[in-house]
């Protein structure tokens, strides 16, 4: 594994990730669910919204990063935030 | 829709996502890792954190590649959309000569990238290709090696060539399946040829024209084999499309960290391009269906 060149923060990561899916497989198996439409006109389940919440996220801290360019940390509650949108009204 | 999603059939995909692990996820959460260190080689990194993702944002090499990126995209969309609806309206419905055009017009979609970027890097050339020899001897200056212009055309050129059969032969799968009853109520009511196309004939291929534009943008988006053979990405920097300046930076300067900060944010526009192209196209079969 020392060609993959890991570090804490990127295991830690992939961690939080990996977790997310697994906890969002084992509630898709256990409480199956209607799809729904949001806000966005489009259908999605619990999956598509936490996808929806990832890649947003992803370029929530990329704008955060060019535009304020200090105290990344913060960029992470306005995801929150964002989640908590997403999961709501989508 | 009031049936609940079953989704355990995912399950079924578990030795494919198995492969793609060794082929894709591992490789990218290596470049996940890389993003975030410096290495001089030998195996050694060292913490960097954000600096190459900050370095990036604010490179105005990416931001320039990214524009010629969109650039090129935007014009090829608005030339083989066009001409791939006009090729499409004109072909034979039925008989020998629709299956004499299909075939010939799938030709181009069989050829290998490189093989197409080589033909054309020949066609193009002033001293033995026939398009750059005739061109020249017609007193019109034309040298993809030294001018912009020329570069820019002869790649637009290629990509049209090469793809424009795939818009054409979507377009005109979506005009064959529409019924005759559809003309004939337009010929009593004696509409134009053009109220019969904008009426009849391009809200019926909708659907099939929605794939092939996020087909094309999205393919024309990572393109790299064709330009990088015909142009290398010159003259200069002219043609240094997004993924022919992500190869330079990776292989060519061995920068790996930014390289592979530049490759997720690539990345992530290309994941949200295709969530774009998936959905739309779901619910499009769900309208229809």
């Amino acid at each position: 594994m020392d060609w993959m060149a890991w570090t804490v923060p990127t295991a830690i990561f992939f961690a939080v990730i990996a977790t997310l899916l697994i906890t969002f497989t084992v509630l898709a198996i256990k409480f199956p669910e209607t799809p729904r439409t949001g806000i966005l006109r489009i259908e999605t389940t619990r999956g598509d919204r936490l996808f929806i919440t990832l890649l947003g996220s992803a370029f929530i801290n990329l704008a955060w990063l060019g535009l304020v360019g200090a105290s990344q940390p913060y960029a992470l509650i306005l995801c929150l935030i964002y989640a908590a949108a997403v999961f709501r009204w989508v | 829709m009031e049936k609940t999603v079953n989704q355990k059939a995912w399950f079924l995909v578990l030795p494919v996502l198995l492969l793609v692990a060794f082929s894709a996820v591992i490789p990218l959460m290596t470049v996940v890792n890389y993003s975030v260190q410096d290495t001089f080689g030998n195996n050694q990194f060292f913490w960097a954190g954000l600096e190459w993702f900050r370095e990036m944002l604010s490179s105005e090499r990416m931001w320039d590649a990214l524009g010629r990126q969109l650039m090129f995209s935007g014009i090829i969309l608005a030339i083989e959309v066009p001409l791939g609806i006009f090729v499409a309206l004109n072909m034979p419905k039925s008989g020998f000569w629709a299956s004499f055009c299909l075939v010939l017009m799938s030709l181009p979609l069989l050829i290998p990238w490189n093989v197409v970027g080589t033909i054309w890097q020949i066609f193009g050339r002033v001293d033995i290709g026939l398009l750059g020899y005739t061109l020249d001897k017609l007193g019109i200056n034309y040298n993809y090696t030294q001018d912009t212009i020329a570069a820019w055309v002869t790649i637009v050129v290629m990509d049209v060539w090469h793809w424009t059969s795939l818009v054409a032969l979507l377009a005109y799968a979506g005009l064959k399946s529409i019924p005759d009853a559809y003309y004939q109520a337009a010929k009593i009511d004696q509409a134009s040829r053009w109220k019969v196309f904008r009426f009849i004939e391009l809200p019926k291929m909708m659907g099939v024209l929605m794939i092939a534009i996020l087909l094309r943008f999205m393919d024309s988006f990572m393109i790299y084999t064709e330009p990088f053979v015909v142009t290398g990405g010159g003259p200069g920097n002219a043609t240094t499309l997004l993924s022919i300046d992500l190869v330079k930076m990776a292989l060519g300067q061995f920068d790996l960290g930014p390289a592979a900060a530049f490759s997720i944010m690539y990345f992530l526009v290309i994941l949200l391009i295709s969530w774009v192209f998936y959905t739309v196209m779901t619910n499009l079969d769900k309208r229809e269906g």
